[in-house]
């Protein structure tokens, strides 16, 4: 009796947990089904009252009217080829700087270490304007001649990936990781005769997998949702990133157009999550080991 | 203990300690190894792209802002060598004090929210029942939601005439808002958006301090009688205490550097109620072109965020430590 009693009070409080969690979700969702609805809802349902949540009938005139209005592939292309460069660009840089910060000795490595430790502190608002400065006055780039004349880099992929093709913080990471490889390891393949970039490059490169995919999604998906610095640096519209694109398809024409704009922000959106999905475990790594 | 107590300056060494180095010395001993060669060029040579993009794209650009903070260059002029006007002008510009008002109340209902909401979560989310990923993952989705989109999406659920939020507020007996276009209600129906943006993010990192409590603490609790919330106070509280104040730099950071949201959601303003530092440093560089002033305005939001991170520093030194 008494356990059954227990088993009762014990079946009331997990199902009050999901409930609980369950409605959280709801609400942290929210936005999200509100705009998956709003994108599929024809105009005739968009302003009744009261909203329907599940709509009466579903159109796909949003996603057709908004893909016209403004050079989508294009925006795609453009993130695409940025994140993937500044990706694969910040994987090997940092991985090559983490491990000569981690395993190798040289005069002056504590330093630049600090110095680097120190450059992370910095808001990046502060390097903006001179980072600016430096893309239009790019020597011999966009009509310029050494001292600058022309528009630099201004609108140029070079201008949305050179600045960013590594990050202090990736360093960082992954100097942590290849810390932990223990030394036997690099002994072991030094009397072998291996050169010192084939240790790093054929040995302890490849044992630190976990690390690589946690900054890769992180670099990634940074890239994808950037805005800021594209911003300054790109007007163009055949130059833009999506989330630029994005900006500008929305006050351009569609400022209180709620259908398209909401299919637009759908196409933006979906991606990233789809590789959340898959790769839920890196992205809740990366802040996990921000903490160090 | 007994590696320690070799090295330990009480024990009687036979032999005398070896003369200190010189910084030369040192050099020349390290140098002459071929193997310490060998590797002192690979380190350099593997350190060489990096920190030639650092030096143009980060050590440059720094010391070139605090350069510029000091004159009065515009895109258009040269500009000139001006001392600290710059910075006396800050003192009695309205535009400044405003934003620096906006983003201290900003930080002060973003941050203590974000700040409860998100240790709420991880420990409502610290424990192994079947389906905690999927919650987990939807706490933080927002998180990977772009800045932009998400402006996008809480646009149209503050909407005035057709939002979603404001036919919430008649169902439950009150008055629609203007949300974004109050003075009032711009920087609030902000902040309630990046709140719902940033808990998860806090939530993840709360969740791995939970975790590095030791569980025998509880039941050591428990087994002296105490409940739930008298061993969150006593135990749970002060060991997360370096999390929390590391969770609470770091949002404090990102809270001072919000921009997205304004640029896409109110341009700062209406009259100029949601213009934040962040936002007045692009106002000033970018519309205005005045590039000396705005770098002494980011120069100056680069201290707020360096004393925020000094006195993490200190905080965190002093870690409670419940040793078993």
């Amino acid at each position: 009796m008494n356990k059954k009693k227990k088993n009762l009070k014990q079946f009331s409080r997990t199902t009050g947990l999901y409930l609980l969690m369950a409605a959280i979700a709801v609400i942290m969702l929210w936005p999200f089904i509100w705009m998956m609805v709003t994108s599929f809802k024809p105009n005739t349902e968009m302003f009744s009252y009261p909203p329907t949540i599940i709509p009466n009938e579903l159109t796909f005139d949003h996603y057709v009217q908004a893909w016209r209005a403004a050079p989508w592939e294009r925006f795609f292309l453009n993130t695409t080829f940025v994140a993937v460069v500044i990706t694969f660009s910040s994987l090997l840089l940092s991985a090559l700087t983490g491990y000569a910060f981690a395993r190798l000795e040289f005069p002056g490595r504590n330093f630049l270490f600090i110095l680097l430790l120190a450059s992370m502190m910095i808001p990046f608002e502060v390097m903006l304007i001179p980072l600016y400065l430096i893309i239009v006055n790019f020597p011999f780039a966009g009509g310029n001649d050494l001292w600058g004349g022309g528009t630099g880099l201004l609108n140029t992929y070079s201008a949305l990936i050179v600045p960013r093709l590594l990050f202090p913080f990736g360093v960082f990471l992954m100097r942590q990781f290849f810390l932990t490889l223990p030394k036997s390891l690099e002994d072991a393949a030094r009397i072998d005769g291996c050169s010192e970039f084939g240790i790093f490059w054929r040995v302890m490169f490849p044992l630190i997998k976990p690390a690589s995919a946690t900054l890769v999604v992180f670099v990634f998906s940074m890239i994808w949702d950037d805005f800021f610095w594209p911003l300054i640096v790109i007007n163009d519209q055949s130059m833009m990133p999506v989330q630029l694109g994005l900006q500008s398809f929305q006050t351009s024409q569609y400022t209180t157009d709620w259908g398209p704009l909401m299919a637009a922000t759908v196409w933006v959106t979906i991606p990233i999550i789809i590789v959340f999905i898959f790769a839920q475990k890196y992205f809740m790594n990366i802040n996990v080991q921000s903490d160090k | 203990m007994a590696n320690n107590q070799s090295n330990s300056p009480l024990t009687v060494s036979s032999t005398p300690p070896p003369p200190r180095k010189t910084f030369l010395q040192k050099q020349r001993a390290f140098w002459a190894s071929k193997q310490n060669r060998k590797r002192a060029i690979a380190g350099y040579s593997f350190i060489a792209p990096a920190y030639l993009l650092f030096v143009v794209f980060l050590f440059i650009p720094v010391i070139w802002a605090f350069y510029l903070s000091f004159t009065s260059y515009t895109i258009f002029t040269p500009g000139e060598f001006i001392g600290v006007d710059n910075y006396t002008r800050l003192v009695n510009d309205g535009a400044f004090r405003n934003a620096l008002w906006n983003t201290t109340y900003y930080a002060l209902m973003v941050i203590p929210l974000n700040i409860s909401i998100s240790l709420c979560l991880a420990v409502l989310v610290n424990r192994k029942i079947k389906g905690m990923n999927f919650f987990r993952a939807s706490y933080y989705v927002p998180v990977v939601t772009s800045i932009i989109a998400a402006s996008m999406i809480w646009m149209w659920l503050y909407d005035s005439n057709n939002g979603l939020i404001n036919y919430a507020l008649i169902q439950l007996g009150f008055n629609p808002q203007s949300w974004l276009n109050d003075p009032n209600l711009a920087l609030p129906a902000l902040a309630l958006m990046r709140v719902w943006k940033g808990v998860g993010w806090n939530m993840v990192i709360f969740l791995a301090g939970l975790q590095s409590i030791p569980k025998t603490l509880y039941e050591a609790a428990s087994i002296e009688g105490a409940g739930r919330w008298k061993s969150f106070w006593k135990i749970t509280w002060p060991l997360l205490a370096p999390t929390t104040f590391f969770v609470f730099v770091m949002a404090t950071i990102s809270t001072f550097q919000t921009f997205g949201e304004i640029y896409a959601m109110t341009s700062g303003g209406p009259v100029g109620s949601t213009t934040t530092l962040v936002y007045l440093i692009f106002v000033y560089g970018f519309e205005r072109y005045e590039m000396g002033y705005a770098s002494a305005i980011a120069f100056v939001l680069f201290f707020i965020i360096f004393a925020l991170t000094l006195i993490n520093m200190f905080f965190t030194q002093k870690k409670v430590n419940y040793d078993l």
